[in-house]
């Protein structure tokens, strides 16, 4: 079988188009390389939406956080504590067995119990506690002098945050948070190893990867695929982010601009 | 109730408590001094050893975070099974990969495949926390590294200028100071490692995971004097409370750590301690 042949049947097995069975025996690399980067889909699919909700939410986690008003600031507070205070892998069991739990009460919990609904659930308010922190941070240290300018021009409430008080948050915490998203694409590759089932051996990038070391008892092969997939996708983000980085600081003088200094994560 | 809590299944996920505390314990020190021992070999004027501290600290780094545990723990298995067939059956001819598979001869076998089973446990446990020391040692030798070089210069020369020599300099004057620049980045490390003790079920250990989902299953009655549903929403919800305590009461002590360092030092947070005073 061709190599083509292969990527034409395994290419989107992850999202269950082409071949049904996996490979059993006589495991190529091409194989390997085609279905571990098929399971790329998903850890790219988990990230970018979890990415793009728990912006939203974070900054308005971030500013309730900030706030003066203790009904604001408790609730969100304990979120954020609630969430970067406990493993996400325990995060994703517990969400699984709630919503397991919910779906026996209410059928219309039953699509939360698959993992493109009820991971990216727990992914999408994970990343948006730790990108509250940051987005908190970034509030903090906010240059007194540009909140008096927006005051001395007249501006106040909303068009203050919006012209002036969000633009220097992103621009202050977007280097920590380009390492949050990074992190975040890290962290996708739990979603199959915790409660949530891989319906069909739909997986991802991991989940294949396993499954390859698994069969061969070689792992020196299917998890270096894996590192490589996944340093390209860091790439990728990093490229991404670097763009957004010079719009945020394209009123800036160039030797002045803050550049992204990349610290590699951890396990959350 | 209380019956149902102490059934002995029940005391196998106390014990399995410990045995993250224990985790913990163990690997803390162990991954602090690999990050030393990291953190001086990258500041070395031995080039050589220089690259070996640098070296350590990027490749583990670069790794992203559970494939490194997934792959790690079996590359090791597999070296410690293949060094001890080298040395062990000198005349063994099959090759040791035959196609997919590993082959070693039977005496060396890691644990023996005679050994009783706690011994197999307590071998898993060992390779996870060798695992855990490894990479943390890692994030730690950065960390150290970095509160090193943020000790001031003229401290060292003060001490070179007393005609102290480079190791009593690093000894008596770089290493106590380091610390206090070290400690917010350790107590990060520290918040992580807690949170990545999970963990330790994809490494193979019965850990609370294992016992959280054995236990929190749908019981019969035929199998069991305790039948009940599926309980496991609230193992796993005790769980998160565990952690959450445990992250709270870290950075109760931490923080408490960081006032007695930061005491008579020259950073923001000594001064305010001194005018606070």
């Amino acid at each position: 079988m061709s190599c083509l042949q292969t990527i034409a049947d395994y290419g989107l097995r992850a999202i269950g188009i082409g071949e049904r069975l996996l490979p059993r025996e006589d495991f190529t690399l091409c194989q390997q390389f085609t279905l571990i980067g098929s399971g790329m889909i998903w850890n790219v699919y988990f990230g970018l939406f979890a990415l793009i909700l728990g912006f939203f939410f974070a900054t308005a986690l971030a500013m309730g956080k900030a706030s003066h008003r203790t009904v604001f600031r408790k609730p969100a507070e304990w979120f954020i504590f609630l969430f970067r205070g406990s493993p996400l892998f325990i995060q994703f069991f517990f969400a699984y067995f709630v919503f397991l739990n919910l779906k026996g009460v209410y059928p219309f919990f039953s699509p939360f119990t698959a993992a493109w609904l009820g991971a990216l659930i727990v992914l999408f308010l994970n990343t948006a506690a730790y990108s509250a922190e940051i987005f908190y941070g970034a509030l903090q240290s906010i240059p007194k002098g540009e909140i008096e300018a927006a005051d001395a021009y007249g501006l106040s409430g909303w068009s203050r945050f919006r012209r002036v008080v969000w633009p220097t948050m992103l621009r202050l915490a977007w280097p920590a948070y380009t390492n949050e998203a990074i992190f975040l694409f890290h962290a996708t590759t739990l979603v199959y190893f915790s409660g949530f089932p891989a319906w069909q051996q739909r997986g991802d990038a991991l989940y294949y990867a396993s499954y390859f070391a698994d069969k061969t008892f070689n792992p020196f092969i299917p998890y270096p695929i894996l590192a490589m997939y996944f340093i390209l996708l860091t790439l990728v983000i990093i490229g991404c982010f670097g763009l957004v980085n010079t719009h945020l600081n394209r009123h800036l003088p160039a030797n002045t601009r803050q550049k992204i200094k990349l610290r590699p994560n951890l396990i959350r | 109730m209380a019956c149902y809590l102490t059934t002995g299944k029940h005391m196998s996920i106390y014990t399995s408590v410990l045995t993250v505390l224990l985790l913990l314990a163990i690997t803390a020190p162990a991954a602090l001094a690999f990050g030393f021992a990291g953190a001086s070999a990258a500041r070395s004027r031995i080039a050589p050893l220089s690259w070996l501290g640098k070296g350590y600290i990027a490749i583990v780094r670069g790794v992203p975070d559970i494939a490194f545990f997934l792959f790690f723990v079996i590359a090791l298995d597999q070296m410690i099974e293949y060094v001890r067939h080298r040395a062990l059956c000198p005349d063994w001819s099959e090759p040791i990969r035959q196609g997919n598979d590993f082959v070693v001869c039977a005496a060396a076998k890691m644990p023996l495949g005679t050994a009783p089973q706690w011994v197999h446990e307590t071998y898993g446990f060992f390779t996870a926390v060798f695992t855990f020391a490894i990479v943390f040692g890692a994030f730690a030798a950065n960390v150290l590294f970095g509160a090193m070089r943020a000790v001031p210069r003229a401290q060292l020369e003060t001490a070179e200028a007393y005609g102290m020599s480079p190791r009593q300099t690093f000894l008596r004057v770089l290493v106590p100071q380091m610390w206090v620049y070290a400690l917010p980045g350790l107590s990060n490390l520290w918040m992580v490692l807690i949170k990545a003790t999970p963990l330790l079920f994809l490494l193979g250990v019965e850990d609370i995971v294992y016992w959280a989902r054995e236990l929190g299953g749908t019981k019969t009655e035929r199998f069991t004097e305790y039948p009940h549903g599926d309980w496991r929403m609230w193992y796993f919800l005790a769980l998160l409370v565990f952690y959450l305590l445990f992250t709270r009461a870290s950075e109760v002590v931490l923080g408490r750590i960081m006032a007695r360092l930061t005491l008579g030092q020259a950073t923001t947070g000594g001064e305010a301690q001194r005018k606070a005073a």
